[in-house]
């Protein structure tokens, strides 16, 4: 395998990790959002989340992807246009997506903590929002790190599958240059460069654990 | 003397059960009122109204002088927060922040609710432990103490809101025997300084010795209420008898 090959995979490499890192950055707010829609008692904000939830994690992501970026277009009279940015139809379909696992995971993580945390905090006289910021949210982080990590480690992979929408992403590049040089050599490297990047995503997340273990 | 907590003819349900059913009681300026009575009687309940904890659905509760409750509806939202500050509540299960230091789950609410300095909220929380005998265990979490010291350090962590009255919700109750000695030392040290409390409590004995007044609940009613001595050795109800003849 050359050099051109191999930087060609860098350059997906580069796209992969772009795309990965702008779903974990959006995809945890409007998952947060999601959950506490979710755990409202009024049906008209736990319905809508509800109904996000059951659709984004009922159809495949793949699917998603495509309908997100071509929907658009084949609607007649939609009034939205992607102009083409492939990327940010991807970006999209990918947060949307993440977004919704994330809210359950985060929903599970603030019933986790039990009632007498938050009458604690109403005790002592704090607020509804400073007993979720101060008292709650903090434990939560500590228990939706494990099923976090799930979802991160996930993320990276399934990033390959915006190629479906043309983009030369990691996985895509790899396939092109295989096929195009009639080499194994391009699958081998493109895995090593995945397996490379959740190697280093689960020490991160381990080390976090590691830090949020001084108390139980 | 000068009454703290007023409270007339409270009722609670729950959905269709009854469980406070027409409490009325007043407590005076350091006075201590211990609750006794069977499991399920409404002690718990009464106590967590007057926390707002639960909702009350009739009555009137009258805190320092400022209703909390009356006429059907609560106090406006400015007069619930001084009257929270007013009452301090010790868990049965301590209910400290794990994530927090003893430090800082005494000097929280001090901080965000009371707007002390730091510094002088610090200050507070070392004098507060010294006082329930933890002094050395500022820096420490709460699951590395026993469970009599994370008892005491809540109670720390009350009093450093510095409130009128103190409500006791079976403090030894998920303790082991040998830790309850160390937890009603403390409440017992409070009780010397004449702080105002009520604890609801299985603890007879020591019910009997700290207490100005007993009073003994049973299906969401008080069924009698009157100084300790007259309670334990002449008890006018015979609930109240056959109460304290199966705990005894």
């Amino acid at each position: 395998m050359n050099l051109a090959v191999f930087k060609l995979l860098l350059d997906g490499t580069v796209i992969t990790l772009r795309m990965f890192a702008l779903t974990i950055i959006f995809s945890i707010p409007l998952g947060l959002l999601v959950s506490v829609l979710r755990m409202s008692r009024l049906w008209i904000f736990n319905l809508p989340a509800r109904l996000y939830i059951l659709v984004l994690r009922g159809t495949p992501l793949m699917l998603q992807i495509m309908f997100i970026f071509y929907a658009p277009g084949l609607i007649q009279g939609f009034p939205f246009s992607w102009q083409g940015d492939r990327m940010m139809a991807a970006n999209v379909a990918l947060i949307l997506n993440y977004a919704a696992y994330l809210a359950e995971i985060f929903r599970g993580g603030i019933q986790a903590i039990p009632q007498g945390q938050r009458e604690a905090g109403k005790v002592l006289g704090l607020s509804g929002t400073e007993t979720f910021f101060i008292v709650v949210m903090p434990q939560v982080v500590k228990h939706v790190i494990p099923p976090m990590g799930n979802e991160i480690i996930n993320l990276v992979k399934d990033t390959s599958l915006v190629q479906v929408i043309g983009i030369a992403e990691l996985m895509n590049t790899a396939k092109v240059q295989a096929s195009g040089n009639v080499s194994i050599m391009p699958y081998l490297v493109a895995g090593g460069i995945y397996l490379g990047i959740t190697v280093i995503l689960s020490a991160v997340l381990s080390f976090t654990e590691k830090k949020l273990d001084y108390y139980r | 003397m000068e009454t703290i907590l007023s409270v007339k003819n409270l009722k609670k349900s729950f959905g269709s059960l009854e469980v406070l059913k027409d409490i009325s009681f007043d407590l005076a300026r350091g006075e201590i009122i211990s609750v006794l009575g069977p499991s399920g009687g409404g002690k718990s309940t009464l106590l967590r109204c007057l926390t707002q904890l639960e909702t009350i659905d009739d009555g009137l509760v009258a805190v320092d002088g400022d209703v909390l409750f009356g006429d059907g509806k609560y106090a406006d939202k400015a007069n619930l927060s001084r009257i929270t500050l007013k009452i301090g509540l010790v868990f049965q299960n301590f209910n400290l922040f794990p994530h927090l230091s003893v430090m800082e789950n005494i000097t929280v609410a001090p901080i965000r609710v009371k707007k002390m300095p730091k510094v002088q909220a610090q200050e507070l929380a070392r004098n507060l432990l010294e006082r329930v005998g933890l002094s050395e265990k500022a820096d420490y979490y709460p699951c590395q103490l026993s469970g009599g010291q994370q008892q005491r350090v809540a109670i720390a962590r009350a009093l450093a809101l510095d409130p009128e009255v103190l409500f006791f919700d079976e403090p030894t109750s998920a303790l082991d025997p040998e830790l309850t000695g160390e937890v009603l030392k403390v409440i017992r040290g409070l009780a010397d300084r004449r702080m105002t409390m009520i604890i609801v409590t299985h603890e007879m004995g020591f019910a009997r010795g700290v207490s100005d007044r007993i009073i003994f609940m049973e299906n969401g009613v008080i069924v009698e209420e009157g100084p300790p001595e007259q309670l334990f050795t002449a008890p006018k109800n015979p609930r109240t008898r056959d109460f304290l003849s199966r705990v005894d």
